[in-house]
């Protein structure tokens, strides 16, 4: 019992620095759980890695504008993911190109752009530090602002909820209808540069991505409904969180890494053992049915 | 060349096309088109192979841009279309019944509720459709027929005063084909005006009153038997196969 307890529940009651780590999991899981479901079932699940490139730039920009500076950063890095976002939204939606192609072309413009402002004012060991994330070092600010980055999604989520879904099952539905899909699939888009910006102070630009997707991947071999799929997600995400946090704690590892190779466990687990469409079931099937 | 046979009827006019050019890369589709739909018509549009049957369906619906002239409809809002291959995600996880609900839209929009009367009414849909009791699965379950008494249910919904079908009954059985035919009479029955691209010519004989022959140009425009006559069906098909890539720029002045 007293094993168990140092095991789980010390490194939590002992350090206020795994507290906040522990509640930025939690509201990171909340935000990129619904919005990575969203993203798989939409076949836009490399998006994800695209828009968390292209916010290195506007990343490295606020620090050097401003230092280790929280908001500056975030504020770069919004920018610079919203700018890709909206200007390969745009040219797909106006040009012949296609959507994947035009994020290809405009992430990549984004990040070369990130490298070379990094590469001409020297390498420095605290961007690369913030590049990859430390949720241990997550202070008062950053917490406030992955709350409120979560908080805001949901509640965006929640306003435009039913014309993203009509737009994801059939855009030509809501093309026809005369509706507000290029305006929807914009503020989708823009939820999703939030949730990666949200997860880069605590996982790092690349890393916030795997919060993000693995989970999102992994529940389509349990769940069958768009509800269950999303809750299911969120737990999982959380799951890592919590599970990573631990594994860096006692293993003396860096934190992201663990949380988001933790993620990628249960994404393992999933293809294997997974109801719907699983491995075992794909070799094992269930006798068919009368009717 | 073109044998234009305006409706007898002069009724007032659902939808209006004016010198209508639709080109793809400069080449046009659909050339110097003008007509109109009357209001509650029942009109196929017949032609081969890219004769520009889809982009004029297109165009109607407001999808794209014309490269000339225009379309003008009575009552702009009370448009539905029905695309040849609809691009609907069918992997995605939604019932069938929210699918067929998606036909509130014009008077739900983003925030209202779906009340009782409107749940009835999508109830009452699926079944007009036949395919009572399977609201609740997911739309991957349905199969080709089944889906496409599903679109059929959500066009009911809509509500819509011009109804544009592209090829509604291609990979459709014969009995979810007479069932669907059923549908599209009785909207004709509510004055509603409805307009489909299809290829069975008899089945059009048959069920529509109206044609529109056209292989870019209109060849005929009229009562079905007057323009399926098998003269300018075998014009129409020796005409849709002309392609030229270096053809000279169009001789018809601009704005006639």
């Amino acid at each position: 019992m007293m094993d168990l307890y140092a095991l789980v529940l010390a490194p939590f009651a002992d350090f206020a620095f795994m507290r906040r780590a522990l509640i930025a999991c939690l509201a990171l899981s909340l935000g990129c759980g619904p919005v990575g479901v969203l993203l798989v079932l939409r076949r836009m699940s490399l998006m994800g890695d695209a828009m968390a490139h292209s916010v290195l730039p506007g990343a490295a920009v606020g620090f050097l504008v401003a230092g280790l500076s929280i908001w500056a950063m975030s504020l770069g890095g919004l920018i610079a993911g919203l700018a890709v976002a909206l200007l390969s939204g745009f040219v797909s939606r106006t040009t012949s190109l296609r959507e994947d192609a035009s994020f290809a072309g405009f992430y990549l413009i984004s990040l070369s752009l990130g490298v070379l402002i990094v590469s001409t004012r020297g390498s420095n060991v605290d961007l690369l530090h913030v590049l990859f994330g430390s949720i241990l070092a997550v202070d008062d600010a950053s917490l406030m602002l992955v709350a409120g980055i979560a908080s805001a999604s949901l509640a965006a989520l929640a306003v435009i909820w039913r014309p993203l879904i009509i737009e994801c099952v059939d855009p030509g539905f809501m093309r026809a209808v005369g509706g507000v899909g290029g305006a929807v699939h914009a503020t989708f888009l823009m939820l999703v540069v939030l949730n990666l910006v949200a997860g880069f102070q605590a996982l790092g630009t690349l890393m916030a991505v795997g919060l993000m997707m693995l989970p999102a991947a992994a529940v389509r071999f349990w769940a069958r409904e768009l509800g269950g799929m999303i809750a299911l997600a969120i737990a999982m995400a959380f799951g890592s969180g919590l599970l990573g946090l631990l594994l860096s704690f006692h293993f003396d590892l860096p934190s992201g890494p663990a949380i988001v190779l933790t993620a990628g466990g249960f994404y393992l687990l999933s293809i294997i053992f997974g109801r719907h469409g699983g491995l075992i079931r794909h070799v094992f099937p269930a006798r068919h049915l009368e009717a | 060349m073109a044998k234009i046979i305006m409706p007898a009827a002069a009724m007032t006019a659902a939808v209006q096309i004016d010198n209508l050019t639709i080109a793809y890369d400069r080449h046009p589709a659909v050339h110097h088109v003008s007509g109109s739909f009357a209001a509650g018509s029942l009109t196929a549009i017949v032609g081969p192979n890219g004769a520009g049957k889809s982009s004029l369906l297109k165009a109607l619906a407001g999808l794209i841009q014309p490269a000339e002239g225009q379309v003008r409809h009575a009552a702009p809002g009370r448009l539905a279309y029905l695309p040849q291959a609809a691009e609907i995600d069918r992997d995605f996880p939604i019932s069938v019944i929210d699918l067929v609900r998606m036909g509130h839209w014009r008077r739900v929009g983003v925030f209202g509720r779906i009340d009782r009367a409107m749940r009835d009414a999508a109830d009452a849909a699926l079944h007009a459709v036949g395919l009572d009791g399977f609201g609740p699965r997911p739309i991957g379950t349905l199969s080709v027929g089944q889906f496409q008494r599903a679109l059929f249910a959500r066009l009911m919904l809509q509500d819509a005063q011009v109804i544009l079908l592209d090829e509604p009954f291609a990979a459709v059985d014969e009995r979810t084909t007479a069932d669907l035919l059923g549908l599209v009479a009785r909207w004709h029955q509510e004055g509603r005006t409805v307009i489909a691209v299809l290829h069975d010519i008899e089945q059009v004989r048959r069920h529509f009153p109206e044609t529109v022959l056209m292989a870019r140009h209109v060849l005929a425009w009229g009562p079905s038997a007057e323009a399926l006559r098998p003269e300018l069906l075998q014009q129409a098909g020796a005409l849709a196969g002309a392609w030229h890539a270096h053809a000279p720029v169009c001789a018809v002045p601009l704005g006639t």
